[in-house]
């Protein structure tokens, strides 16, 4: 039984046990807190299958983290007082410290770390991985296979991401209202990416995919049930994530190969999800603050609706025209292109599509192979061609193939 | 890069659209001024609404306008991102403003404030 047991609680209470901790010991002291949250893993994993697995496992989690957290306050004092000798008597009184795993110590302390995590001056691929690792408490194998980079490369990631955390003595706490809006605006720039890592990774391992797509909603709902932090942008994003998330079991082939968007059977998309989408997308509607991520779900809300009407693409394309206005991606100015191309004809979508500049990047050649089939085959097939030598996935290639085997 | 303010001028600004009109000429605007932001060249604008509009004189003389009445009234502008006037200048053609007779687009380079012009 514990060997089901012990990975399952590894996931959900060592991220508990390492932000409690976190914040109790300081931002300087997190491969403390981690090593402690592991040694606290190994000893139920030395004891339990001897033992038996205590009555309330979690609670003896916390029993054990706590004892070790004070054994190793214990030390750092000692070492403190006498070792540096530092003996000022009165001037560093050690207090048995108050170790509290209450829920909502944990809850907080999650929320906190979240924002320490998300310093703008910590890279945003350290960021990720940083949260992955002490919020999400994936193993250092796990993040390398959701990342695609190897152990070596991300244990050196993390490594000097401490490193940043530990030199920049950053306080672990929820910023005050004056500056919410700016370490927010971080934050969730870190779990749009952390979403978009599982949502669009290449890896093949999907059920990590859509863990890494849960925990990025995880915390993103984390910050709704805080009442300072429950935003419009913030509840706009969950909203992106719901909708996003609805066709994830429709994605799937039966091979695990990539099903397009337009070749899903919609009624494999999670309809509850999309459900929980349109109330985030409401509650996002107060305030009068614009984000992308409102445009965002906005779009994601459209593209839920399968039917192909006017409407649908009418809107899709002022959204995107919205979107552009604020910020410029190439694949938002592909995506509204190919909307254009549904709203105002292919003839008015090629015109702007020759406008991009985007020269290099297959899925411009691919768009452009899209507007011309039906207009001029011969320059489609040009098109997919060019789009299948730059392509950089074998799953993109196969797509591309697919294409011009039906244009063929 | 460098950037240019494209100014809508309006012969007349008293003509008032329809409501359809009005909306057939907001979807052109938006769908022209996206497809500027998807080349990455759009920079910011707005439209000069008239309510709430004063021209203030000589000797601080306050006026309602005249708006409309003059020719020529400026109803709005975008910055752009170029590399040369002329394909500013090419932007400033895809205007739906321009589908009014008598109305212009002013393309004019933003001083860029450090001595250089």
């Amino acid at each position: 039984m514990e060997q089901q047991l012990i990975p399952h609680l590894f996931r959900s209470e060592f991220r508990k046990i390492t932000s409690v901790l976190c914040k109790l010991l300081g931002l300087e002291n997190i491969e403390a807190a981690e090593d402690i949250a592991g040694e606290t893993f190994l000893l139920a994993l030395e004891t339990w299958p001897y033992k038996g697995v205590p009555e309330n496992p979690v609670a003896w989690l916390y029993a054990v983290a706590k004892n070790k957290a004070k054994n190793h306050l214990q030390r750092g004092h000692i070492f403190a007082t006498k070792v540096a000798g530092q003996l000022k008597s009165g001037t560093q009184v050690f207090e048995e410290a108050e170790v509290g795993f209450t829920e909502q110590n944990i809850t907080d302390s999650q929320l906190q770390m979240l924002f320490a995590l998300c310093h703008p001056s910590i890279a945003p691929e350290a960021q990720i991985g940083l949260a992955l690792r002490i919020l999400c408490g994936f193993g250092i194998d796990e993040i390398a296979t959701a990342l695609l980079k190897s152990k070596e490369a991300i244990n050196k990631l993390l490594y000097r991401a401490k490193e940043k955390l530990r030199a920049g003595q950053f306080i672990i706490e929820v910023p005050q209202e004056a500056e919410m809006g700016k370490r927010l605006g971080n934050v969730l720039t870190t779990l749009y990416l952390l979403y978009s890592e599982g949502y669009y990774s290449e890896s093949h391992d999907n059920v990590l995919r859509e863990e890494l797509c849960g925990e990025a909603m995880r915390l993103t709902y984390l910050l709704i049930g805080n009442g300072s932090t429950n935003l419009p942008p913030v509840n706009a994003l969950l909203s992106l994530m719901c909708f996003q998330s609805s066709r994830f079991a429709a994605r799937k082939g039966s091979g695990g190969e990539m099903v397009l968007y337009y070749e899903q059977d919609e009624s494999l998309w999670d309809q509850e999800l999309i459900t929980k989408g349109v109330y985030f997308l409401h509650q996002a509607s107060q305030g009068n603050a614009l984000s992308k991520y409102h445009l965002e779900a906005g779009i994601a809300y459209w593209y839920t609706i399968k039917a192909d009407t006017h409407e649908k693409w009418e809107a899709i394309l002022q959204l995107f025209n919205q979107l552009l206005r604020l910020e410029y991606s190439p694949i938002a100015a592909l995506n509204r292109t190919y909307a254009l191309s549904k709203a105002n004809g292919k003839q008015a979508a090629i015109i702007e599509a020759e406008k991009l500049n985007l020269a290099g990047n297959p899925f411009y050649f691919a768009l452009l192979g899209e507007l011309y089939t039906g207009i001029d085959n011969a320059k489609a097939m040009a098109h997919y061609r060019a789009a299948y030598s730059l392509a950089k996935t074998a799953r993109d290639r196969q797509t591309i193939q697919n294409k011009i085997d039906a244009l063929a | 890069m460098k950037e240019f303010m494209l100014i809508f001028r309006h012969e007349d600004g008293n003509k008032i659209a329809s409501p359809e009109q009005m909306q057939v000429w907001m979807k052109q605007t938006m769908d022209w001024i996206g497809g500027i932001a998807a080349q990455n060249k759009f920079v910011e604008g707005n439209g000069l609404p008239f309510d709430e509009a004063r021209v203030v004189g000589h000797n601080n003389v306050v006026t309602n306008g005249p708006f409309g009445d003059i020719k020529e009234t400026i109803g709005g502008y975008i910055v752009v991102k170029a590399e040369t006037i002329d394909e500013a200048v090419e932007f400033a053609k895809g205007a739906p403003v321009l589908q009014g007779a008598g109305n212009t687009v002013e393309v004019r380079k933003l001083a860029k404030g450090d001595g250089t012009h």
